[in-house]
């Protein structure tokens, strides 16, 4: 029997020949990644436990996103808490305000994860590099602890999933419709401790855009990693960040899989997620009532990229944003922040009355700039919809792409007839 | 090693950010991070534990973000262990990482009921409720490993010669 993308990545990182589902192994890292949450911890833990050094000066990344700019004292201490960290072991990649953006946007628009790699990240969206042909996966910050000292994480070898994605998108149907419908199909541990393995020529139809918003959604369906094969697209997106060195896997004919999927993107339509569970999934064009909202919030390292703000800029050209919708654009990084301003999308999105922010988590889990209050109902190009989550226990997060969160906010409402 | 506490039972899906939501992420205090374990799905829960107390949830326990501080704040407000019919395999992770006993059983998370007084036996795998015995199944040594090496930096540090 044959191995998956996934086990192959993992074979060749871990000095052997073939690995196969439910093996543990030691694999090598290529990157490990903490944010200004986690990373706090993981250095608590590192000094407790008396690790003085660290694997590689260059290959762990600090990104300072979550409650940046530093939105109280406390988060402005746990940012010095891993400048002096960075600066005490001279890590090249920390990123602070004016030079960060959010985590999985940056790492692949620097050119610093690419095809073949092994990545660990005290995030749980770290998933996200699958996109490029990488395996990659969330830990917690012990294990980011214990990579930034010996460069090596421990693994169980996952079982597969494959999606066999046929045909192409209709206009205005992204990979944040699919992600959603795939989620809606198999549930919240639908892949639970499963890779989910991207392929077919609905795959090769996809932009790295929507590649990277679908993987990053793979933990939504409780996924250890989503993996897509590396193509031209792939190559030419490696070329564009100045990612060198990468190594293309592939899956073998006679891979094993737990497990087969086929959608044919032709037939999605958008998708909206309700409160409280990224499953409960119902096509835009399906629901049977006006839902009011509140807030809009376009970005996030699902949907905050180029292609994102596009898809926002073009709906929302000319027009103003309902009254009594608060509208919250969020490019993800600063590059994407430039490209709107020169594109002309932030004159479309001011004109319009949305607000424009500076990269940034922040309303997306509920830490700053857009919580909602007691009953409130938000709109989001997020990933996650749990009671709480953008604020009040008994706010609402209902999850679109950027096109249904932009129509929506120009409507002030979900309902049928938006799109 | 031995666990006999009463039971705090919750349902299928519970993630990280009822366990502790975000906007208290801004401290990795464990004493801090304590005081609003459970907040937004039970507020009285951090008045109500009691050390040695157990936790059981259903399916997909702890799913969601790889907060570490959401086990650390489960540990710090006292639960000895929690039993779950699944885990989320982030939360699986950092669980046994930094130390907090997880048992997966769904036999015997049905079977237990809020309030009642389970005894975890972590050597035999045994999860006694009332006059019923549950089986659950062991860790794989790796694991076990890093259990008896007192967490994972331990293992990690030993084996750097720290």
């Amino acid at each position: 029997m044959g191995m998956t993308m996934t086990q192959k990545i993992l074979a060749a990182h871990s000095g052997l020949d073939k690995v196969s589902a439910g093996q543990l192994i030691e694999a090598d890292l290529d990157i490990v990644l903490g944010n200004d949450i986690t990373a706090p911890v993981a250095i608590n833990e590192f000094e407790k436990a008396n690790l003085n050094n660290i694997y590689s000066k260059e290959k762990i990344v600090l990104v300072m996103d979550h409650f940046t700019p530093n939105k109280d004292i406390k988060a402005a201490e746990q940012c010095r808490r891993v400048r002096e960290f960075a600066e005490k072991h001279q890590i090249v990649n920390f990123f602070d305000v004016g030079e960060m953006g959010i985590e999985h946007a940056l790492l692949p628009e620097k050119g610093l994860v690419k095809a073949g790699d092994c990545i660990i990240g005290a995030d749980s969206h770290t998933c996200t590099y699958g996109a490029l042909g990488a395996f990659s996966t969330g830990v917690g910050s012990t294990d980011m602890a214990a990579g930034m000292a010996s460069g090596k994480v421990w693994l169980k070898v996952p079982k597969a999933v494959k999606i066999n994605l046929e045909g192409k998108f209709n206009a205005n149907v992204s990979g944040k419709d699919l992600i959603l419908h795939i989620i809606g199909k198999i549930g919240v541990d639908g892949a639970l401790y499963k890779s989910m393995e991207f392929s077919g020529e609905g795959a090769a139809n996809l932009s790295a855009d929507d590649r990277l918003c679908v993987a990053n959604m793979v933990i939504e369906a409780g996924a250890k990693n989503g993996i897509f094969p590396v193509d031209d697209k792939t190559i030419e997106y490696m070329k564009q960040a100045g990612a060198v060195d990468y190594k293309v896997f592939e899956a073998d004919p006679d891979a094993e899989y737990d497990g087969e999927i086929t959608v044919d993107l032709s037939a999605l339509k958008p998708t909206v997620a309700f409160p409280h569970l990224p499953e409960n999934t119902h096509p835009v064009d399906e629901i049977t009532e006006n839902i009011k909202i509140h807030q809009s919030v376009i970005g996030s390292c699902t949907n905050g990229r180029y292609e994102d703000m596009a898809a926002a800029a073009n709906v929302m050209k000319g027009k103003k944003v309902a009254k009594g919708v608060r509208c919250i654009i969020i490019p993800a990084t600063q590059k994407i922040y430039l490209e709107c301003i020169k594109s002309g999308f932030a004159e479309i999105f001011i004109e319009a009355g949305a607000i424009i922010s500076t990269p940034t988590c922040g309303p997306c889990l509920g830490g700053h700039t857009g919580i909602l209050a007691a009953g409130e109902r938000a709109v989001a190009t997020t990933n996650r919809n749990f009671v709480g989550r953008m604020g009040h226990t008994t706010s609402e997060v209902y999850l679109a792409s950027p096109y249904v969160a932009a129509k929506a906010a120009i409507k002030g409402y979900l309902g049928r007839d938006i799109i | 090693m031995k666990v006999k506490g009463t039971v705090h039972k919750y349902g299928d899906n519970i993630d990280t950010d009822v366990i502790i939501p975000a906007r208290y992420l801004n401290t990795t205090d464990p004493e801090e991070l304590k005081l609003h374990c459970m907040e937004d799905i039970d507020a009285g829960f951090v008045n109500k534990v009691k050390p040695g107390d157990i936790m059981t949830g259903g399916k997909n326990f702890g799913c969601g973000s790889s907060r570490e501080h959401a086990p650390i704040a489960i540990k710090s407000a006292g639960i000895a262990c929690i039993i779950a019919e699944s885990f989320a395999r982030i939360f699986y992770r950092n669980a046994i990482n930094i130390g907090l006993p997880i048992i997966e059983s769904a036999p015997a998370v049905k079977a237990i009921k809020d309030g009642d007084i389970v005894e975890i036996d972590f050597d035999k795998g045994r999860i006694k409720v009332g006059d019923k015995v549950y089986n659950a199944p062991a860790f794989p040594q790796f694991i076990q490993d890093i259990i008896s090496a007192g967490g994972l930096l331990k293992k990690t540090g030993a084996k750097n010669g720290l």
